[in-house]
Formats: C-alpha cells, sequence, structure tokens
C-alpha cells in the first residue's frame, strides 16, 4: 500500500489566507489543488511536506475570461475546462489539442493548470504549451503580486519561480492578431507522459512572422524554450525550409537522456519533426484565421 | 481529524489521519468495498468514484478534501433490487470477466451517460481510457456501454 507520510491538513477558505499560512509555516508547507501531481510523489515518499494547504474551495481561482487585450485563466482552472473552453480554442488551439492527451478524462476532471505548471515536471505537456502561448504566471505574495514570463518561470526540475510563502494564482495570455498554434505528441499510450512533445505558436503579419513561440517537452531537465528558432523565425515568410531549419534547431537545441521512452538520438529525431510540425500546423492556423478575417 | 464525508446520500464520520486517501476511507468506513483498489497510482480506474457526479479517481484524492462534498459509489447503481442500465448492460454485452475493473467502469460509464446520453463509440472509448481491463474485454465494455445508451434512450421515449 502506498500512503504518504504524516502532514497537518488545513482548508483555505482566501487567498490571502493560504499566504498567511505558507508564510508562518514555512518551507515544510506545500499547498495542493487537484493533487494529482503531488499525491503521487507523497506516495512515493518523493515529496514529504508537513503541512498540506488545500485550495480546492477557491472557486474565484477557477475561470478562463478575457479581459482587455489577455485570456486569463485561474491557477484552480481543471484540465478539463482547459479542454471545453471555446474562448481557449478559437485563440489558442494548442491548449485543446494538448488537453486531449494529458493524462485520461478522470484525471483531468481534478488536476489544475496550477499545479501542473508548479510541479514543473519537464515532460508535463501545459509548460511548453504555455512557453510557447508567451504566457506570463501571475503570483502573489505577501507583499503584493508580480508577473513573471514563462521563460523566467522554470528554474530546473520541480522548481520554479513560486517563492517560499507565494502561490501562482492566475496565467494571462496575451491576444495579438495573426495567431496560430498546435500542439504535437508522441506518448507510448493514450494518457502516458510524453516521449517528446512540442508546442508552437506563431502570430503573423502581412504574410511574415512577427513572433513565434517554440518550446519542447520531455527532452531536457526542465522545458525547453527553442529561443534559437523563435529567433530564426522572426521577419521571415514562412516556408518549408524555414520549418527544416527549425527542426534541426529543435534536434540540436534539447538535451533529452536515454531511458524506457527511448534512445537519444529517437528523441532528437522526434524533437525535430514534432516541432516542425507544430509549426507547420500554427502557420497554417494564422493563415486560416486572417483569410476568415 | 474528524471528517464527515456524504457517500451514497448517507453522512459518514470518522476521526482520521490526514493522509488516509478516499478509497480506503470508502472501504473501511462504511465497509464499502465495491470501489477497488487497484494500481494505487491513478493509472487503473478501478477507484473510480463519482464526486459531484464527476468521475474522479479516490486512490489520489485524499479523504479530507471530499468533506463537504457528495461521493457516489457503485453500491449506489442497484436501486431496490433494480439494476442501473450500465448494470444491466454489462451483464447482457458479457462485459466482464474477472470484474476488477467493474465497478470503476461503472461509475465511469454512469458519469459519461449523464453528461452525453448518446456518445459515439469514440466517445466512450475516450471516457474509459483512464480504465484498464487487464482481460482486455474493451470491444464488450464499449457495447454495454452503447446498450445502456440505446436502452435509456427507449425508455425515455415510451415514458
Amino acid at each position: 500500500m502506498q500512503t504518504p507520510a504524516s502532514f497537518e491538513y488545513e482548508r483555505a477558505t482566501s487567498v490571502d489566507g493560504v499566504i498567511a499560512s505558507l508564510q508562518r509555516l514555512g518551507p515544510g508547507a506545500r499547498v495542493i489543488a487537484g493533487g494529482h501531481s503531488l499525491l503521487p510523489m507523497m506516495k512515493l515518499r518523493l515529496a514529504k511536506p508537513e503541512h498540506l494547504i488545500d485550495i480546492n474551495d477557491l472557486t474565484e481561482l477557477a475561470y478562463i475570461r478575457e479581459q482587455g487585450d489577455e485570456i486569463r485563466i485561474g491557477a484552480l482552472t481543471r484540465h478539463v475546462e482547459l479542454l471545453k473552453s471555446e474562448l481557449l480554442a478559437e485563440h489558442f488551439p494548442l491548449f485543446r489539442e494538448a488537453e486531449r492527451v494529458i493524462a485520461d478524462p478522470v484525471v483531468r476532471n481534478r488536476g489544475t493548470i496550477g499545479g501542473s505548471l508548479c510541479q514543473a515536471d519537464a515532460a508535463e505537456d501545459l509548460s511548453s504549451v504555455c512557453t510557447a502561448a508567451k504566457a506570463k504566471a501571475v503570483i502573489r505574495g505577501a507583499s503584493g503580486e508580480r508577473v513573471v514570463g514563462m521563460e523566467d518561470f522554470h528554474l530546473g526540475p520541480y522548481m520554479t519561480a513560486v517563492g517560499e510563502g507565494e502561490l501562482l494564482t492566475e496565467i494571462r495570455l496575451p491576444l495579438r492578431p495573426g495567431a496560430g498554434s498546435a500542439h504535437e505528441k508522441v506518448e507510448r499510450r493514450a494518457g502516458d507522459w510524453a516521449i517528446v512533445a512540442a508546442s508552437a505558436a506563431v502570430w503573423l503579419d502581412g504574410g511574415k512572422i512577427d513572433d513565434a513561440g517554440i518550446a519542447l517537452s520531455a527532452v531536457g531537465l526542465t522545458t525547453i524554450h527553442l529561443s534559437r528558432a523563435e529567433e530564426l523565425l522572426r521577419g521571415k515568410a514562412p516556408s518549408e525550409k524555414l520549418f527544416a531549419e527549425v527542426g534541426e534547431i529543435a534536434s540540436a537545441d534539447c538535451s533529452p537522456s536515454a531511458d524506457g521512452r527511448g534512445p537519444v538520438d529517437y528523441k532528437r529525431h522526434l524533437a525535430s519533426v514534432l516541432s516542425q510540425r507544430a509549426l507547420r500546423r500554427a502557420v497554417a492556423g494564422a493563415l486560416h484565421q486572417e483569410t476568415k478575417a | 481529524m474528524n471528517v464527515s464525508i456524504t457517500i451514497n446520500g448517507e453522512t459518514v464520520s470518522r476521526d482520521i489521519e490526514p493522509r488516509q486517501l478516499l478509497v480506503h476511507f470508502i472501504r473501511e468506513t462504511p465497509g464499502l468495498t465495491g470501489t477497488h483498489w487497484g494500481c494505487d497510482t491513478s493509472n487503473c480506474g478501478a477507484c473510480v468514484v463519482l464526486m459531484d457526479g464527476k468521475p474522479v479517481k479516490s486512490c489520489t484524492t485524499l479523504a479530507v478534501m471530499c468533506e463537504g462534498h457528495e461521493i457516489r459509489t457503485v453500491e449506489s447503481l442497484e436501486v431496490d433490487g433494480e439494476l442501473d442500465p450500465v448494470q444491466q448492460g454489462f451483464h447482457e454485452q458479457h462485459a466482464l470477466h474477472c470484474g476488477f475493473c467493474t465497478p470503476g467502469m461503472l461509475m465511469t460509464a454512469r458519469a459519461l451517460l449523464d453528461e452525453n446520453p448518446d456518445p459515439s463509440d469514440l466517445e466512450i472509448r475516450t471516457a474509459i481510457s483512464g480504465a484498464i481491463c487487464r482481460c482486455t474485454g474493451y470491444k464488450n465494455i464499449v457495447g454495454a456501454i452503447r446498450w445502456a445508451a440505446d436502452y435509456e434512450a427507449a425508455t425515455k421515449q415510451e415514458a
């Protein structure tokens, strides 16, 4: 039987209350939402928090809404809501594509976007999705809020910019015209972690790539942000030759390890193929949007 | 700590350690052993119960997190000797062999039909993709859920 080590439990009634508890209890306290990342770690005793602060009652942190020139997603929003959201599907289709292949529908009823991002597992899909979409994370602490770009969010394996006494409260996705996006994943079986996954987003302007976001899951110690590929794409007209160059960068700039999911050269090959496929579909999506408008 | 959870409409209270998982609470406190404890890693789906009508894996949910929520287990499906249509479907279509996965499959199927009364085969397969049948009787399980959907549609029409 797998049983977590003993801990004290409290149920939060407000975001301020969570922050006060985290500050009072110190580094031994952890926030629990869906629990589908943290509880398995606790059952294996890889995580042994002394205190758990349950935020499932904080329904004010569960929303997906358009506000100004952003889509804002509350940290407690569950995978199933991300999958169903028409607003997200319209502006950032890569969310729905990723959600279809994250775990299984029953797990998706519990797991949350905040939990996924804070778990910061390199093989986790939403981290690469949010990196490609140029998302920003809103982190609240005792002295107020700060907004951190995804490129500064993941500090290492299972390590994020969310510090002691702080809570991730919101994800913000900037809305810009000419957007297209896609997520590609290869897994051993339905609902498994990725062997490799690639997320791509582009913003076209007059037939040229104004900006791009590309990120990879499961091929390094943390989510791989392909900034060199993004640099290459900016200002250029999309073409198969350009996609192939991005594939080469993806293959070179990731750092996979050999494991039960495959050897290094296979994963580098997948990184190249999947980033090209995601990028190609992201561009097609953006062009389709342009012709509709 | 003292926890009160509504299971199949009845409030069950007990002083438990916060680390107790929902699956063990259900099996030990009211003694409802229909919910099976399988892989313990949220992969197999044998432990699926409904929490406020939505299927969840009770091996990856703490019992304390369920206070104030409605839990439904496989024991709630049959009412006064009358089987739920999904149970009838499993019977009609021979959708169980060893039966270990059946409680989770039934609850997952019940939740699917509550949300989507006329699912396609692909939707059925997607819904049960978090449930593993090691006898590999998936074809009959999909058929049973289809049977239950058709039966419920026919019954509704009659009424």
